[in-house]
């Protein structure tokens, strides 16, 4: 076992240490993740569609919460014009389905078409930053809806019924949709933590933690922006392709509006900027809101303003944020953890998915102990 | 400004005698020739040249202003000279940002240190591995470590670097620089904001990385000229972004030039001078540095 485990070159004793993606196993999480991702997908046999069509709306919201916390949150990018993408992914479908391509085949053709559209204008708006960035987005998706009321044949400002659905039936076609949905969710889940476990994660959250800093040790700051920026286009895509199937209509006015990215932000500063599980937090949030202030008209909106305010004033790292800093929980493990005690050993294979990396002789809460020249006690 | 132009020149031809070329024959592994940087009216480098040779140890003093900052930021690629070359072993670098520049082995620290403060101390010096030196997977976790190991950071591995103090901080900004294996090395200020034996634990570490990975050259920015005489090999003074002497500790110390200059304007700062001495304004320096060497005969 000894031979799986690093010495390194340097240092003559014994320091024989394992790396591991999380302190304690996380394996738990992980099952988790998949009993809830399974409960989700039976929904559509025990509940009321009323139901279904609003977690629809919540996949959705997850889905482009997901990608601005991505673009914001980790590659510091604050896009207003995420809604660029929804429209994109919406009238990709559209036209798809106008050329007898079944429209949920056609969710994958709006995403690839997104991701396509969207690495000639990162570098356009990569360029900029900040508030000029911002800016930037914005005007690109008032150009994109500007651009599609010139085309009679999607409708020009009214917009055209979604073909192609009309001869499923009207339960099966709510279940596929909703089926549709939590797929794009839970994919758009999925590659932002794959993105973040990988070496480029380990650059954007130093991006996100001190730009300057990242550059100054040799980081490709502005590769792992676009990449982002390509994954974000690709989610809201997604979210937007969802949008049109799920409302069998596709409205310039509804797909491009800024109200989605007035929604992502709110969902992600709610539930903690700057984790993965802040912007789903976030979306149960601001869906159950939604659900039991909808009667209330005006005052829907004033409580979602109090909310929001609130939670900025008292929980500045939003829920799941304030939760983290007071108990370590981790749902998912993207950091890298030190194992150096004497006597350590790696497992490897399925012992290692379920009692984590390394063994030791006693379990220890502690750090790990020096194994080299130690620091005078400050 | 005629003045001061003359007065750099005399001094230019002091330090190639003294200077990378004349202590060892290597060649230079950074050269900076006739760079011009302004901010504004500012000149915080004005016609700047200046070499580094393979594995030497240049030590930069100089008044507050005097351009020390931007000179790494100009070597670097956080600053875009207005005018000049950058050459880094034999290439012209200036197209180059920042990122690719600390791949091609120049590392620096940065005076306030910028730690990731979310991130582990682990994690901040395993990117420094794997984006600055190019290491893979475990080279990269292995290397990591050994440095931690080096510079005594080892027991703090999983600490988010947030939570360390500031010897901590400046240890892990200086393991961070060497993590992304340099060929030439930045350190500014280190020692600034540390007590004395603080700064002899990091002389230690900068010591062990310099004889450790064979031709590390060292360029050091330090406030503190104790620090500095201990350890390097050569020493420039910079003021208004010249170089106003360039060549061994002692004899750059003994310059009075550099007397004039560094008590001055250390006077100025405790407040017992009005003006600031300054070459070619010949009437006020000679009182200026009378009034310095006064003070201090005095101690």
């Amino acid at each position: 076992m000894s031979d799986l485990a690093l010495r390194p070159e340097r240092v003559a004793a014994e320091p024989v240490f394992v790396v591991s993606r999380s302190r304690r196993p996380a394996s738990w999480a992980g099952v988790l993740g998949i009993v809830l991702v399974v409960l989700l997908a039976v929904m559509p046999y025990v509940v009321y569609q009323s139901l279904t069509s609003t977690l629809v709306n919540f996949f959705i919201l997850v889905t482009i919460a997901t990608m601005w916390n991505a673009l914001a949150g980790y590659a510091g990018l604050v896009s207003v014009g995420q809604q660029a993408y929804i429209g994109v992914g919406a009238y990709a479908v559209l036209i798809a389905a106008q050329h007898g391509i079944e429209p949920f085949v056609a969710i994958f053709i709006a995403v690839g078409v997104s991701v396509v559209l969207a690495y000639p204008v990162s570098f356009l708006v990569l360029r900029l930053a900040g508030a000029y960035f911002a800016v930037a987005t914005w005007v690109l998706a008032v150009v994109a809806y500007l651009l599609v009321l010139r085309y009679p044949s999607l409708g020009g400002g009214t917009g055209a019924p979604l073909p192609g659905l009309g001869n499923i039936g009207a339960t099966l076609l709510g279940a596929y949709t909703y089926w549709a949905a939590l797929a794009v969710a839970v994919l758009a889940i999925v590659a932002v933590y794959l993105l973040l476990r990988s070496r480029l994660g380990l650059v954007l959250t130093a991006v996100r933690d001190n730009e300057v800093g990242a550059r100054s040790i040799g980081s490709r700051v502005t590769g792992a922006k676009r990449m982002v920026y390509m994954l974000a286009a690709g989610g809201c895509a997604g979210a937007g392709a969802m949008i049109a199937i799920s409302q069998l209509n596709v409205q310039p006015g509804n797909v491009f509006n800024v109200q989605w990215t007035a929604y992502m932000i709110f969902a992600v500063l709610i539930g903690g900027l700057g984790t993965i599980e802040g912007p789903i937090v976030g979306s149960i949030v601001f869906i159950v809101l939604q659900q039991t202030l909808a009667q209330y008209n005006a005052w829907y909106l004033i409580i979602l303003g109090a909310v929001a305010m609130a939670i900025a004033i008292w929980a500045r790292r939003g829920l799941w944020g304030t939760l983290v800093s007071k108990v370590p929980i981790h749902l998912f493990p993207v950091g890298y953890y030190v194992h150096a005690e004497p006597g350590v050993t790696e497992r490897r294979g399925l012992a290692r998915l379920l009692f984590g990396p390394a063994r030791r002789a006693k379990r220890h809460p502690t750090a790990p102990t020096p194994s080299g020249p130690t620091p005078s006690g400050r | 400004m005629q003045n001061l132009g003359a007065d750099r020149t005399t001094d230019n031809s002091v330090g190639s005698v003294g200077g990378a070329q004349a202590v060892s024959g290597k060649s230079p592994i950074l050269e900076l020739s006739g760079i011009t940087k302004r901010f504004g009216r500012v000149a915080v480098a004005d016609d700047l040249s200046l070499s580094v040779a393979r594995g030497e140890r240049l030590g930069v003093i100089g008044p507050n202003g005097a351009g020390k900052t931007s000179l790494f930021g100009l070597i670097s690629g956080d600053l875009e000279p207005d005018a000049g070359q950058v050459s880094f072993d034999g290439h012209p670098i200036g197209k180059l940002d920042a990122a690719k520049r600390c791949r091609l082995g120049i590392g620096r620290t940065y005076q306030v240190p910028r730690p990731f403060e979310k991130m582990t101390v682990f994690e901040n010096v395993l990117l420094a591995a794997q984006a600055g030196a190019g290491l893979e997977k475990r080279a990269a976790h292995g290397h990591a470590f050994a440095i931690l190991e080096e510079t005594g950071l080892a027991r703090l591995a999983n600490q988010p670097a947030g939570a360390l103090g500031l010897l901590q901080r400046k240890r892990l900004e200086l393991a961070r620089a060497l993590a992304t294996r340099p060929v030439l090395l930045l350190l500014d200020e280190v020692a600034a904001g540390l007590t004395d034996p603080e700064v002899d634990e990091l002389i230690g570490i900068v010591d062990a990385a310099s004889t450790g990975e064979g031709e590390l050259a060292i360029v050091w920015v330090e406030h503190v000229v104790r620090t500095l005489l201990a350890t390097v090999d050569r020493l420039v003074c910079l003021d208004r972004g010249h170089v106003l002497a360039d060549g061994a500790p002692a004899s750059v110390m003994a310059d009075p030039r550099v007397k004039e200059i560094y008590l001055g304007s250390e006077m100025e700062l405790s407040g017992h001078v009005g003006g600031r001495g300054r070459p070619g304004e010949n009437e006020e320096i000679g009182d200026i540095g009378q009034a310095g060497q006064a003070a201090a005969a005095r101690r």
